[in-house]
């Protein structure tokens, strides 16, 4: 064994995988049921509470625009951050590839969401 | 002496082929370098009592079916280590494994996964060894200590810390649990984290420094992805994935705060 | 590390490939790893939201129209059981990944961790759910 004692920039990315993976795991299923199926079927919620109106006032504030931006770009790292690993589990070796499709698209994901964002804020 | 008188005995009060009346089909996996260019597997029936275990259904083998069968054992009683091997996949200390929970099926048992095999059952542990020496196991004073000083003192609160972690019997298990272990075997690993998170946390021990460098590295603790599989076969309820996971913590928190406070093991 | 081949030496390596069939501990490691596929994809489907948000109001009520197909639905029920098996698995693994707690000197139990989370789950749920019904009415 020579064990290779270059430190690992590894807990960059952990702890988005940690930190998103805690916020899907408290409220993604409850997310996915009020704008996957609660609203468009009707159920429980007005149909009314994603108008346009709405979410615009909720994203005009930047408690809103904070909330929208953290869940997007968090459930978008720990996800690809899953997938890394699984990559590597089935036998597809941490490439440049790899790296920059499951950590690439969680970036451009976070700062295209921000801006969107910054837009609708203002 | 007393080994042979033992091993007599056992001869003689071994029951008559004809009055046990059970018997199962036990599937090893062997491999004989000289003769093998890949392992494969031999069926064995071999009579058996409801108190056998699998290391004695092996014995049994061994000692009245085929004597070249090679596998690694010593107390018997689930504290030495030696005897882990793969009982239908699961990782197991076949010392501590019943024959009649296979029966009437059978069993079939194999050297520890993620290993690589020497000879059937016998694997090479040269990896863990090494592994086990590079984390300095043993108490690291903080302080040169002189004999006048006398002992350490440690509360029960202090031991308890770390009582647990120092309950690893060395077996690979945990090993041949940890599937990143499999694919890449120069992850630190589980067990051997475990022994390094016992030391750190011993209120006697100075060594922490010494040992967080593998943990930091490409190697250490960020190759586990936290299956909890080898905390699950760990026959001594160690929980090394939670020495491993505490320490990614650990390790994240001196990532980010060695440039706040540029102490400890940042390189 | 290679072993050195002495004499007649001449240990095996066993392949990985298929590893996880192996055992049902990794078949369900394999299922539970593999929500994040649809963490991103609901993540992907909010973030086209917020694009078309900030586009104007026509934008936006294409892609809510959008939410109210046949496939959309079937893709969000989809998406619903993965998130609340993530939920459920993300909790079930928790006492093993955190350092020991201790409440009143006593180190707090593995199922006590892991019905601390889902009831943080379902709370937070519930919450999320009022806020919601609060903001929109």
């Amino acid at each position: 064994m020579s064990a290779n004692l270059k430190r690992s920039n590894a807990p960059i990315f952990w702890l988005l995988f940690g930190a998103g993976g805690m916020l899907s795991a408290l409220l993604g299923p409850m997310l996915v049921f009020i704008t996957g199926i609660a609203i468009p079927l009707g159920l429980i919620l007005s149909p009314d509470a994603m108008s346009y109106t709405h979410m615009q006032a909720f994203a005009h504030h930047w408690i809103g625009a904070g909330f929208i931006w953290v869940i997007v770009s968090l459930f978008l790292w720990h996800a690809g951050h899953r997938i890394f690993h699984s990559l590597h589990d089935v036998g597809i070796h941490a490439g440049t590839a790899a790296k920059l499709i499951c950590y690439g698209i969680p970036l451009v994901a976070t700062i295209v969401a921000a801006r969107a964002l910054i837009t609708s804020v203002v | 002496m007393e080994l042979q008188a033992r091993r007599q005995n056992r001869k003689e009060s071994r029951p008559a082929m004809s009055e046990i009346e059970k018997t199962i089909p036990i599937e090893v996996l062997r491999y004989r370098p000289e003769q093998d260019t890949e392992p494969v597997l031999q069926t064995f029936q071999v009579p058996f009592t409801d108190d056998m275990s699998v290391l004695q259904g092996l014995q049994y083998i061994k000692d009245y079916l085929d004597g070249s069968l090679s596998f690694r054992w010593s107390c018997r009683m689930a504290i030495c280590g030696s005897c882990g091997m793969m009982v239908n996949g699961k990782p197991s200390l076949s010392c501590k494994t019943f024959l009649r929970d296979y029966y009437p099926g059978g069993l079939r048992i194999e050297a520890l996964a993620h290993f690589p095999i020497e000879r059937d059952l016998v694997i090479v542990m040269d990896d863990f060894i090494e592994k086990l020496e590079s984390i300095k196991p043993y108490i690291i004073p903080k302080t040169p200590r002189a004999l006048s000083e006398g002992e350490y003192l440690q509360t029960p609160e202090e031991r308890d810390v770390y009582e647990q972690f120092s309950s690893c019997i060395n077996c690979m298990l945990c090993y041949a649990a940890c599937p990143q272990y499999g694919l890449n075997s120069k992850f630190v690993g589980p067990g051997i984290m475990a022994l390094l998170h016992r030391y750190n946390m011993d209120s006697r021990d100075g060594g922490t420094e010494q040992r967080m460098e593998l943990v930091h590295s490409e190697d250490g603790v960020f190759n586990c992805t936290a299956v909890g599989y080898c905390s699950e076969v760990c026959p001594k309820h160690v929980d090394p994935a939670n020495a491993v996971n505490i320490n990614k913590t650990e390790s994240a928190k001196d990532y980010f705060l060695r440039f706040v406070a540029p102490k400890g093991a940042a390189k | 590390m290679k072993p050195r081949a002495i004499g007649k030496r001449r240990p095996y390596v066993r392949p990985m490939a298929g590893w996880w069939r192996r055992n049902p501990f990794f078949v369900e490691y394999m299922i539970h790893e593999g929500t994040a596929f649809f963490v991103a994809a609901y993540a992907l489907v909010l973030l086209v939201g917020v694009v078309r948000l900030a586009q104007g109001e026509a934008a936006w009520n294409g892609w809510l129209q959008a939410l109210h197909s046949p496939v959309a639905i079937a893709f969000h029920l989809l998406v619903l059981v993965a998130m609340v098996y993530h939920s459920w698995t993300w909790f079930n693994i928790m006492p093993r990944t955190l350092p020991p707690i201790f409440v009143a000197g006593k180190r707090l139990s593995a199922t006590a961790i892991t019905s601390g989370g889902l009831a943080a789950t379902a709370f937070a749920s519930a919450v999320l759910l009022l806020v919601v019904w609060r903001l929109s009415t």
